[in-house]
Formats: C-alpha cells, structure tokens, sequence
C-alpha cells in the first residue's frame, strides 16, 4: 500500500514546486523538492526527485507539464470565479422577497435583536450565529426594534437586509469552497465542477441561504473546516512552514465557528479529528522521523485542533455574557445565582428576609437546571387525569403565579409580633398567592409519571385538609435549623403519604400550557428534582439583608448554560400531533419545509432540494460504495493495474473515503437522536455528499476509457459533462419558483408554474 | 465371520478431569436449592405472564424482546406440565402448588450452569493456558450476580450461554482453519456459531451488538484471506459466500424460525389482540375469528357492516353515530350543522352497524345473487339503527376546523341538501376491478361532492360527543395514511326489509362462512413491527439505575423478601471480582497502547505470536465489553443493573488474559513470578470469602438476623431490607 501511494504523489507535490520556481530561484526549489522527498518519508524511498517525474510512457515531462499547469491553473481560476459569480447570483436574487417573516427568522432574528438590545435570552444553540446575525443587522443599521412575533408578519421599514445579506453571502461561499476542496482531494477539475454545480443549482441550498438562520453560517464553518483540513493534509511534505501553520490554524478557527453556532458542528470536529488522528498515525510509523520531531508535530495539532478552537469557543461565550447584561425573557431558565448578575433582575443587587419566615411570599425554584418554579394557575386537571383539581406546575419564565405564602397548619399566626422563622422539621401549608388554593397531594396518579402522586391547588380561603401539610427539611440541616433564602436547598414532604415535591422536568400537553410536570415522589432519594431553593422573599415585618449572593465564576456560569442548552435540546420531543420527519425522508427528498405560505393566495417558499441533484447524490452514494469496495478488494488481492486506475483508486479511497465519512458522520447520528428532527438537518450531510458525487461520477467517466480508444473516451467524457450540467440547469430552471416563491394556484391545478412537477405525492406546493 | 471381530473392543476417552469438575461445581452452585423460595421472584412476574400465555397458546405481544427466550421459558413450563394457571401480579406472591416450580428455573440455570465450563473453552480457544482457563472459570464460578441472575426464571443467564457459544464455535473455526484443517466440523463450527448469534439475538435485543462484534471479526478475517494472493479467486469467491451465508443468512433465517414458532404455537386469541389488524385477529382462534368464521367474503349492496379504522391510534375503533346532533354552537362560538352525529366508538355496540346501499336502489337487502361492490364504485352508508346516510359538507368539524365536518344527514329544510354519495377506492387492491373484501381490503371513502376522504381526527370530542373520537372529512387526501382508511371487520348479508326487523337482526350474532389465511411474512411483519414501534411507556423504577453506576457496583436490586424472616435475595455482585476485573480492563487498556505505539516505532516488546494472540483476545473480551455496555448510554428506555451481566462475563475473561501476559511477559525474574502467583492466590482466597459472605443474598439462606445485615451493607448506595420487629 505504501509503495502505491507514493507513486501519485508527484503530481501533488509538482504543482507547489513549479509555482515557486516561477517566483523564486531554481536551486533553492530544487533542494526543497528533494527535502520534501524525503519527508515524505516512504514516499521518497526511492531517491528520486519528485519534479522530475515520468508520465507513463517514461519519457521526462517536467517542462511539457509544467506548461500544462500553468494552462490549467488560469482555467482552475475562471472557472472558479464563474461558479463563484454564479453562486452570488442565484442567493441574492430576490433576496429581498418576501418581505416577511419566514419560518425560523422569527426566532434568529429575534435573538439577533435581543444582542443588539442586549437583553439576556437562552437559546438551545451556542451564541456565535445569533451573534453574527445581531452583528450584521447592527452594521447594516437595524436597530433591534423589530419584535419578530411570528412568522408572516411584515417587516415594513425596518432594515432587514443587511442580516438576509449576510447569511446569503456566508451561503454563497459553500459553492467555491466544494470546489476547492473537490479539486485539492481529486486533482480533476471536471470533478470539481460537477460538485460545485450540484450545489449552486440546488433550490434546497438556495433557499436555506436566502433567510436569516443558522444553517448557512453553520455550513460556511463545516465547509471552510473541510477544505482547510484538507490543504492541510497537502501541506504534509513541508511541515510547519508558513502555510502549513496557516492551515492548521484556519481549521481550528474554523472548527470553532461551527461548535459555537449548532452543536452539529461536533461531527466535522469527529471527521478533522480522524483524520488528523490517522495524519499522526502514519508520521509515527514513520521510523525517518526522530521521535522529538513526532512530539512536535502532535503538540502543534494539540494546539491549534484543540487548544486553539476551544479558547476560542470559550471567548464565543465570555463575549455572549457581557454583551447581554439586561434582565430578559431567558432568566428563569438558570439558576438564582446566575441570575444575580443580570441588571433589571429583581436578583440583581437583591435585599431580602435572611430567613424564611411564617407568614412570607415566596417563589420556590427547583434545584435543577431547568426544572422551573413551582406554579400554579386558575386552570384544572382535566377529565381522566387524576383528580379533577387546579393544576400545580413548574413554569420556566417569571410569573405572578409563581408566587405562595408560607403558612402554620393551623393559620394561627399572630399578625402584629415579628413572624416565627421557619425551620427544619416544621409543618407548614403553602398556599397559591393568586387562586387562594393549598399546595396539595393525594393518592392520584400524577399525570405523567404515572409511579408519582399527583400534586394539586386545592381548597379555598384558608379550608383545607391534612393533604395540604407539607415538612421542610434542610438538605444537610438538623432539627431547627432556619431555612436560609436562596442558599438552603430544600425538601418538601408530605405529612400524609410521605413522599417528596418533585419536578420531574417532562413536559405536559397542551392542556398543561407545556409547562414542567410536578409530582410527589413515593422515591425519597436526594436528587436535584426533588430539592428547591426560596428564591424571592418578601415580608415587610422582617428587616432586608443585603445578600451578597456567591457570585458564579465564568466558569461555572459556563458549564451551567451548557446543561441548560444540552436539556433543552433533548427537551424538544416531537408533541403528540406534530408528524416528525424521520431521517430516512432526506437523501430521498421525500418532504420539504414550508417557509412561508400555505393558500393559493399567498407568496409561498418551499424549501425542497432539486430532485435531480438529490436523487443523484443519493445514486452517486450507491455507485461509490460499489466503486470503492471494488478497488479496495483490487488492492487487497494485489492486482497490478495501470498508473492511471491505480491513480484513479486511490482518489476513490482517499479522497472519496474522507467525503463519505464526513457523509456518514453528520448523517447516522440523526437515528440515534430522540429530539424532534427537521429536513433542514439534513443539508450540512448534503454537503458532503455533493461533493463525494462530483468524485465519484467524474471517475467513472473517466473509467470510459477502459472500454473505448482514448480519443472517443475523451469526447465521452466531456458529452457526459456536459449533459450532466445541463441537466443541472434545466432542473434548476423548472424548479427555481421553490426558492424564489410562486404565487397562484397549488401544483395539482394545471395553471399552476408548478404543474406537473410534483412527482412526489409528498411535496407539499 | 467372528474373525472380523477384533477383540477386546475398547474406547478411548479424554476427560479434561478439571473441566468436569468446574462443569460440576457450576451445576452445584447454580442449581442446588433452586426451588427456594417458592415465591415470584423480581422479574419472573413479568415473563412468568408470558409463559402462561403460551401454556394457553394464547397470543400476545413483548415489546421487550423476541420470543426465543420466552419460549425456551416456557419449554421448562411444559415439561413440568404447567397449566398456566396462575396470576402473575405482584413479585413475593406465594406459588401454588400447580406451578412447577423447579422445572421453570431450571433451564436457565442450566445455561447458567454451563457459562462455567464455556468460559474455560474460550480461554483455551484464545491460546490461553489451561491454568488460566481454569483460573477465568473459578471467577465466573464465584461471580454472586451471575449465580443469581440464573437461578430464577430470567433471561440474562440464556443470553450470556448464547453469546459466549458464538464467540467459542466462530474461534473454533477460525483456529481450525487457520491451522490448515479441512474437514465437515470445521464448517460445522462456523454454522454452528452463525446459529448461536441467532439465538442471541432471539433471546434479547442486545445480544445484536455482540453479533455485529462477531461479524466485524470474520469480516477482518475474511479480509485477510482476500489478501492472501496464494489463494485463487474461485476459493476465495467461495469462502466468502459460505462465510456469509453462516453467518448474515442463516442467522436471518434462525430468526424467523423463532417468530414462525412462536405464531404457530400462539394460534388463540388473546390479551393483545385489539392492537393487531382486523385480519390478524381473524386468523386467531376464539378472538375476532369466532364472530367473522361464518360471514361473507364480498361485500355487496344490501350488506350490514362495521368499519373499523385501519389505524390504531390513539384506539382502534369502529364508524359509529348516534341518536344525538352536534350542538348548535360550541363552546368558541361557531356554528354547526345540528344533524346527527358520526364518531368513532372504541368499544363494540350495535351502534357501530352501517348498511352499504345501492344510490339507484330503494331495497336494504342483498339481492341475489349478491350484487358485489368494486373498486370505484359509489355507495351510500345508512346507519343502522337510525337509518341516517353518512354526509359531509363544508362545515367545519367540531374539533379539528380545518377540515369538514361529518354528519348523519337529517333535513332541516335550511337549503343544505343532503351529500351523501361516497366512492369506494381500495387502497390494496390487486386489479382496477377489484371486490370489496371483508377484512381484507382496506378501504378509503371519498365523497362524490367535496372529494373529502373521511378520516379518523385522532381528537376526541367533548362531553356533547361523549368523548368519543372525531370523524371529518379531509380534502388533502393524497399519499397514504392509515387514518384515511377502513376495513370492514363485521359482516353479513341484510335479509330484512323492514327496519325494526332489521334492528333485531342487527342485535342477533353473525353467522354466514367463510375462511382465510394471512401469510406467515405478512404476519411476521405486522408482529415485528409492532414490537418495535409499540410505545414503550417510560416507566422509572425504584432499581432503575443509569450505566455509569454499574462498573464500579454502586447499585443492587432487591429480588425478593422474606414475608416474615430478613431473609432476602440481592442482586450483588462478587465486589472483589468487579474490583479487579476493573484493574485487568485498565491494565489492558494501558498495556494496548502501549505495545501499538512501539510496534508503530518498530520496537517488538513481545513476539510476534504473543502479540497476535493479545490482540485477538483483546478483540474478543474487551470488544465484548465495550460493545454491550456502551450501547446503554444511548437507551432512553429503563436500566437495571443485570443489563450489564453480559459485559461483565467478557471483562472477567479479559482479567485471565491480562494476568497471564504480567506472568509470562512482564514479570521475568522468578522472584517477581513467586510475587505475583502469591498475590493472585491469596486474590482468588479473597474472591471465595467475598463470595461466601454475600451468599445469604444470593441464595436468600441462611437467613439473616437484623444485627448481621448492616455490617453486609458494604456500600452507602446499596439497598438493603432490614424488618423491623
């Protein structure tokens, strides 16, 4: 295997060496091809220059090819610059329409708006592509003051260009991008070309890059990962010069960018991560290379694939947290502590009761990340779910429900002398400040967690019965000990049945406003869920105590926004009605997404990959298989094949097997995922599949001339070429009102553009 | 002729003495008492109902696993002549004396049993030592957890038997072949081994990740011998077809074996049925089958129906009305059309009864001969008991507005005409013309007027609607779904012509013949795919517990309670055992690594051979531990501690390996050895007394007094009774 890689080497290498003697000094080139020979390693085992190669014939071609590549170099650059004119113009145009809110703007943009206003929000992604998009809307002179309410409202005369500007730019790199890196790994410029235009042809990729989401911020840092990784690897013979450096230091930026805008980015950090596991696998069993020599070459991937991204990940965050200081809608999601440090927050700078005493209103949050504050409100359990009393909830967001008074079993306080502190061991009631009602338990089953009670509001104006009694127990506290606000932690159990108020942190249906399911465990293990802390205190015969809250560290605040995104993320279950889209339904195109518009009489955007494209992609994945397994058992039974199969196999392999494990990587994990899934998830696998077609279709025409004498297999060659982009074209043409909207009738009525073009029952236009 | 006979006639017999006598102690410590305590023990309640289903050959279905475990459950049964009359409702419940008890936990403590001696084979089948083989053996023998776990009537002890035969039959091949033997056994091996992975993947769901570990190691294999040029193509060709054939086909054809077993012995109907489809049931002695065994195939003009919807969500339920109108107005404000109501009933009525009528016909009976319905045709629905025609119109429907409301057409002379007309399409239908058959066909209704197709909501209405569920009309009606479509399950043909005789006839039972069959595929099929789509409620458990907890044992479950006596049965494992199996998992680890990155350096530590040798015990003990007990990280569904039995038996024969290289590889000086093999005796001394002290829980004897127990409590995280008196 080491012998037959190196003989394609040459042609790799040849393209640095004649570029620099252009600009340089013939001899100092000359020394550095034969260094780089021997770097190499195996590769250049047999002595020979790696200029002076031999075509096939074993005739000298160094200047005959030389000229060659200079030829192609100048075509390599306007092609290059054809795709990329051609991908700017199919994302901006229309960029504009429609002047409303489409599908998810109305969460990024609003988020982008929350930066610029720089109130505090959580969201289930990490920051940087919310960042960007706020960054863009500020330069281009959008003012935050747009509400973003729901998707179809209009944007009237707020700037939104500048943020629909910016993710069409970012989007209309991935073309040039996937030509590049297609052209770095196959060396075939027609491959290249088939990928870059199965990608700017694509209605699907169009669309996605046309509104303000995250995907095409993500796919510009998954892609640029790719292709820096990959020049990368074709720095291999002249480590840790300039632009060996400059590579690796752009794909750990890179990898960052794509972790701190979705956590999808984790898989391109998997596939760069194989890969440069496999690049240091073979410098180690390079026995040329001194061992110090080995430690240099991991400790600089050390820091510029780990070390690098990471403190730049975390720079993502500390800029996150200063830049949105103000109180907002995101606050009750985190923690009292955490909360402390947002201005406008009634934590902010608090004063309040030490103690929690008889007689106080109070909020009571759940010790676990996320698990809310007890709640309740005027609404009842419905029919068949336990008993038919007043919901009691956990609810995420600040709320006057939130809030009880703390009470004697008896109600026997005295209201002129100082209130009687709580403490440990205590009975106590603790009614629903609003509704009057007690906090209450019996043996009903809670509505979900069907092992629970239920817990219930349940009397009125101060009648109750024993089921309302509840003790407090300070985690780690003894008899009588005082329950300190915001720092005790907290238990509630039940006098009568003897479990313990949980949040059990799953969420109810519809007719529990989907807010956090509240039980009482029969379990009495300590867990998070079952223990709570007194957030707001307030009795005014008490005296308020400045609380120097324990302020979190960075660190701390950033590990517990991570748990909060991680639970929300895995909180997003399909609900009971939503139809999911199942991983299977995406390589096959088999639904789309509306953007925008439903009725005949609306201005409708569907985004739904080109069929043409996709149903090859997904042929080209078959086709790849087959190819590659038979080179792959080609080379294991050792058969000799000519320079140019061999060649051709070991792009398939290479090449090929580093596209397909990309594929693969950001495609199988979607099965594994229990969280509600999208089509639009689809699209950064897209990506790689498109370019793993333009290798795999470019081969095997190619392979033509195996069949056919060289000249007719040629011409074949570039019929098939073009027929192909053609065919891209005209698909394109029939399709395009997908992305840049059509109005009138639905596909099914003959008057419609559409008309006869749902060949799928499943398309929804 | 006597001549030929040579005398004297003698047999030569190997007995491994050892092997015999671990073989015995495992039988011993496995089945010795196993009648004790003659009370449900944890689990048992759960696949014990399963058992006594099979023993009344009454269907049912497990979401939980294949049926090749239940069934070899249930062969104990059988042989013990167990009736299968018995509740199975609450663990600790004494048995009666019709439950044979011995021969229903005496299966899997024989696989149990025989783990003992499979770990031994194992060893040796990796080129281990025979006093390591024996030393492996001694660890499984002592191991409490796996000693428990077989003495019940469970399935984790069948599970780990499986697994550890396929592993054991596919070294067998392999050394075999690679030894350069050609004989019948060697492929005997090899199909013997595909058919273990089979079983083990019968028994359990889990036992697939093992397989795929298995298959990935002949895949390497096989890889090298397609690298091997001195082999000719047509012999490699065929290795490879033979090798897939034992080991991807014939495991996919064991396991239909399984399911076509287990449907043929569950031929009744039973607890289940609701769940399956109309034509399932019907092929289910006593269920369905008894109403429909004597009905008509066809359905014709003049039929008397139910319409049962093909999806079973949220209930599977029956086209109904009722004497009731939809209210004038609901409870947001709109309007409705007042006329009766169409729901979809969950429960078997009268009710359910529709008449399919001929538009151009006055006559409600079937003519004869029967005119059939086809595919296409248009028919009108009469309600039985209430005579109203099936009608839609563009009303919304009361719970879900955006489609149109369904109603029992009642004229109120508000110029909203009756549209009653609907097509019938057949959605499986094997030719343009097809008959509309009873169960079979599946059948979507599209009205004539609106092209609505009438459609199952899934809401359920209001009180007003007695919370039966919505039927509407739904003009987006392209593609399938189940909702959109019904089959007739009820059927026979009307002979009244008058209503109230017609109302008694549809009182009386049905009674006309006819007899089908569903395939075994289609059967296999509709079972598979309901096990695995079937909606695991997501149930927390007192020993539920997650995989982080298992290596080190920081959890145990309380199997069984004495009702009276602190006597108790855990699940707890042999600490020290888990203890040093940990070292061995990290030593090896550690070992791996560092032998990979010299070699890489061309620096061989160890001979070629032994590096082989480590490698491919590697692959097998700790692959097997990290393929069955990592995939738990990514289950949502509830853990328990037994669940990581089968990766603790692959890390307890990966603590011999490991041992044996520090002897052999490590430790060179005779002085170090002496060292060593003292550690490990007095290390198995230590094994003994951990294992004979935690005994009384795994055997649930000698009994123990409240004092003893809390000095047994050896962890702050462990569960343990202590009865109060």
């Amino acid at each position: 295997m080491e012998s037959q890689r190196c003989q394609m080497q040459p042609a790799g290498k040849e393209d640095l060496c004649t570029l620099r003697r252009r600009k340089g000094g013939g001899k100092t080139s000359e020394r550095e091809a034969i260094r780089a020979g021997r770097l190499g390693g195996s590769e250049g085992a047999n002595g020979r220059p790696a200029a002076a190669s031999e075509d096939t014939n074993g005739r000298p071609v160094e200047v005959k090819r030389s000229l060659q590549d200079g030829h192609r170099r100048t075509g390599t650059c306007s092609v290059l610059a054809l795709v990329a004119v051609l991908s700017l113009i199919t994302r901006f145009y229309k960029i504009l329409e429609p002047p409303h809110i489409c599908w998810d703007e109305t969460h990024f943009g609003k988020m982008g708006s929350y930066y610029i206003n720089r109130t505090f929000f959580f969201d289930v992604h990490p920051p940087l592509g919310k960042m960007l998009i706020g960054l863009a809307g500020h330069l281009t002179g959008y003012d935050g003051s747009f509400p973003f309410i729901r998707p179809g409202d209009k944007y009237e005369d707020h700037d939104y260009w500048g943020m629909r500007g910016f993710c069409a730019l970012l989007g209309s790199c991935l073309p040039p991008i996937a030509y590049l890196t297609v052209q770095e790994l196959s060396r075939s410029s027609t491959a290249a070309l088939i990928a870059a235009a199965t990608l700017v042809f694509d209605t699907g990729c169009i669309t996605i890059s046309q509104y303000i989401l995250l995907d095409p911020i993500l796919m510009f840092f998954i892609m640029g990962s790719v292709l820096c990784t990959v020049k990368f690897n074709q720095q291999r013979h002249r480590p840790f010069s300039a632009p060996w450096w400059l590579w690796l230091v752009l794909t750990g930026v890179n990898l960052a960018g794509a972790l701190g805008v979705k956590f999808v980015g984790l898989f391109v950090i998997m596939l760069v991560g194989l890969n440069t596991a496999w690049d240091l696998w073979r410098l180690l069993g390079d026995l040329d290379l001194p061992l110090a020599e080995f430690w240099k070459h991991l400790s600089a991937r050390v820091f510029g694939l780990i070390l690098l991204p990471l403190t730049l990940y975390i720079m993502i965050f500390a800029v996150h947290f200063v830049v949105l200081k103000k109180s907002g809608p995101g606050d009750g999601f985190f923690s009292s502590a955490f909360q402390s440090r947002l201005i406008g927050n009634n934590l902010h700078n608090a004063s309040m009761p030490e103690y929690l005493a008889y007689g106080s209103t109070v909020t009571v949050k759940n010790i676990r990340i996320a698990g809310g504050y007890l709640h309740s409100h005027w609404h009842l359990y419905p029919e068949g779910v336990g008993a038919r009393q007043q919901q009691v909830t956990g609810y995420l967001h600040k709320d006057y429900n939130n809030l009880w008074l703390v009470q004697r079993p008896n109600n026997s306080e005295d209201l002129s002398r100082t209130p009687d502190l709580v403490r440990h061991g205590d009975v106590i009631r603790l009614e629903h400040k609003e509704t009057t009602r007690f906090l209450h338990s019996h043996l009903h089953k809670a509505p979900l967690t069907k092992k629970h009670l239920q817990v219930t509001g349940y009397g009125i104006n101060g009648t109750g019965d024993p089921n309302d009694l509840w003790q407090v127990e300070v985690c780690g506290g003894r008899q009588g000990d005082p329950v300190k606000v915001l720092r005790s932690k907290v238990r509630f159990l039940h006098r009568a049945t003897g479990c313990v108020l949980y949040s059990t942190g799953k969420t109810l249906p519809k007719w529990g406003w989907e807010q956090v399911e509240v039980t009482c465990s029969p379990y009495l293990k300590e867990t998070p869920n079952s223990q709570w802390n007194i957030e707001d205190h307030i009795n005014h015969k008490l005296p308020n105590i400045s609380l120097s809250l324990l302020k979190p560290s960075f660190l701390e605040i950033l590990v517990e926004s991570h748990i909060v995104m991680i639970r929300g993320n895995s909180g997003l279950k399909p609900k009971d009605h939503e139809s999911s889209s199942k991983p299977w339904h995406w390589p096959v195109n088999y639904q789309g997404l509306r953007f925008s518009g439903v009725n005949e009489t609306e201005y409708r955007v569907y985004l739904l990959g080109n069929p043409v494209i996709w149903w090859l992609n997904l042929l080209s994945i078959g086709l790849y298989l087959l190819m590659a397994t038979t080179a792959a058992v080609l080379f294991q039974r050792g058969v000799q094949l000519g320079g140019r199969s061999q060649e051709r196999c070991q792009v398939l392999l290479d090449g090929g097997g580093l596209l397909f494990l990309g594929w693969l990587l950001h495609y199988l994990p979607f099965y594994t995922m229990g969280r509600i899934l999208y089509y639009h998830h689809y699209f950064p696998a897209m990506l790689f599949s498109s370019m793993l077609t333009g290798i795999t279709l470019d081969i095997l025409l190619q392979c033509g001339d195996l069949l056919f004498p060289l000249a007719v297999a040629r011409h074949l060659h570039r019929a098939a070429q073009g027929l192909l982009l053609s065919a891209f074209i005209y698909s394109f043409y029939l399709f395009h009102p997908l992305s840049y909207g059509m109005r009138g009738p639905l596909a099914h009525d003959p008057a419609s553009a559409m008309a006869g073009l749902r060949w799928m029952e499943s398309w929804e236009f | 002729m006597l001549e030929s006979i040579k005398l004297p006639i003698t047999v030569k017999a190997d007995v491994n003495l050892v092997l015999v006598a671990l073989t015995l102690m495992g039988l011993v410590t496995r089945l010795c008492g196993i009648n004790f305590p003659k009370a449900v023990v944890f689990d048992e309640v759960y696949y014990g109902q399963f058992v006594s289903l099979y023993m009344k050959q009454l269907f049912f279905i497990d979401e939980s696993g294949p049926p090749l475990g239940h069934m070899i459950l249930a062969l104990g049964a059988y042989l013990g002549g167990f009736d299968g009359n018995f509740v199975w409702d609450r663990i600790g419940a004494e048995y009666t004396s019709n439950v044979p008890v011995w021969s229903l936990r005496v299966i899997p403590a024989l696989a149990g049993a025989l783990c003992v001696p499979l770990g031994y084979q194992v060893m040796v089948e990796l080129r281990y030592s025979h006093l390591t083989a024996v030393g492996a053996t001694l660890l499984l023998l002592l191991e409490n957890a796996l000693i428990v776990q077989s003495r019940f009537m469970l399935l984790e002890s069948l599970l780990i038997f499986f697994l550890l035969t396929a592993v054991l039959f596919y070294l067998r091949f392999h050394n075999a072949y690679s030894s350069g033997e050609r004989s019948l056994t060697l492929w005997v091996w090899l199909v013997m081994s595909g058919v273990s992975c089979a079983c083990a993947l019968g028994v359990k769901y889990t036992g697939v990740f093992t397989y795929m570990l298995l298959l990935g190691l002949a895949v390497f294999h096989t890889w090298q011998l397609i690298g091997n040029q001195a082999l000719s193509n047509a012999l490699v060709m065929v290795q490879v077809m033979v090798r897939s054939f034992a080991l991807l086909i014939l495991p996919v054809l064991c396991y239909f074996g399984f399911f076509y077993v287990h449907l043929s012995l569950l031929c009744r109907s039973g607890p289940h049925d609701p769940m399956m489809s109309s034509a399932f049931q019907a092929s289910l002695e006593g269920g369905l089958s008894r109403i429909t065994q004597w009905q008509p195939l066809e359905v014709a003009y003049g039929s008397q129906v139910t319409l049962r919807s093909v999806s079973s969500k949220p209930v599977p339920c029956w086209l109904h009305s009722h004497r009731v109108n939809y209210p004038i107005r609901y409870e947001d404000g709109r309007g409705s059309s007042h006329q009766q109501q169409i729901t979809c009933y969950p429960f078997k009525d009268v009710n359910n009864w529709w008449v399919i009528k001929d538009p151009g016909r006055q006559e409600l009976v079937v003519s004869s001969p029967p005119q059939t319905v086809k595919h296409g045709d248009i028919i009108q629905l009469v309600h039985g008991m209430t005579s109203r025609f099936l009608n839609t119109h563009d009303v919304a429907a009361p719970v879900s507005p955006h489609l149109q409301e369904v109603s029992g057409y009642i004229d109120f002379n508000v110029s909203m005409p009756s549209q009653n007309l609907w097509k019938v399409e057949i959605l499986n239908r094997e030719s343009e013309r097809a008959v509309w058959k009873t169960i079979y066909s599946e059948v979507q209704l599209v009205h004539v007027n609106t092209s609505a197709v009438l459609k199952l909501s899934g809401a359920s209405l209001p009180e007003w609607g007695f919370r039966q569920l919505e039927v509407v009309g739904d003009k987006l009606s392209k593609g399938y779904q189940q909702r959109w479509a019904w089959n007739v399950e009820e059927h026979r043909y009307g002979r009244s012509h008058e209503q109230k005789e017609r109302e008694q006839e549809l009182h009386s039972p049905t009674h006309i013949d006819i007899s089908r069959n569903l395939t075994f595929i289609d059967k296999f099929l509709e079972v598979q795919l309901k096990m695995l789509t079937m909606k695991i409620e997501e149930t927390e458990h007192k020993y539920s517990s997650s995989p982080l907890e298992w290596v080190t044992m920081d959890t145990n479950i309380v199997y069984w309670l004495h009702p009276s006596s602190n006597a108790q049965i855990h699940l707890i494992g042999n600490i020290v055992t888990w203890t040093f199996a940990n070292l061995g998992l990290a030593l090896f680890s550690l070992l791996f690594i560092w032998y990979l990155l010299r070699r890489r350096r061309n620096i061989h530590d160890i001979p070629e051979e032994t590096w082989h040798q480590f490698v491919q015990a590697g692959a097998v003990c700790a692959g097997g531990w990290v393929v069955n007990y990592l995939p738990f990280f990514m289950m949502e569904k509830t853990l328990f501690l037994y669940h990581y039995l089968p990766a603790l038996t692959f890390k307890i024969l990966l603590l011999s390996v490991v041992i044996e290289h520090l002897h052999v590889h490590i430790f060179r000086s005779s002085l170090q050895r002496r060292s060593l093999e003292g550690v490990l005796l007095a290390g198995l001394a230590l094994v003994y007394v951990c294992y004979h002290t935690l005994s009384p829980f795994t055997y649930g004897y000698p009994e123990l007094s409240s004092e003893d127990i809390p000095f047994l409590r050896w962890r702050e995280s462990w569960d343990i009774l202590i009865r109060q008196h």
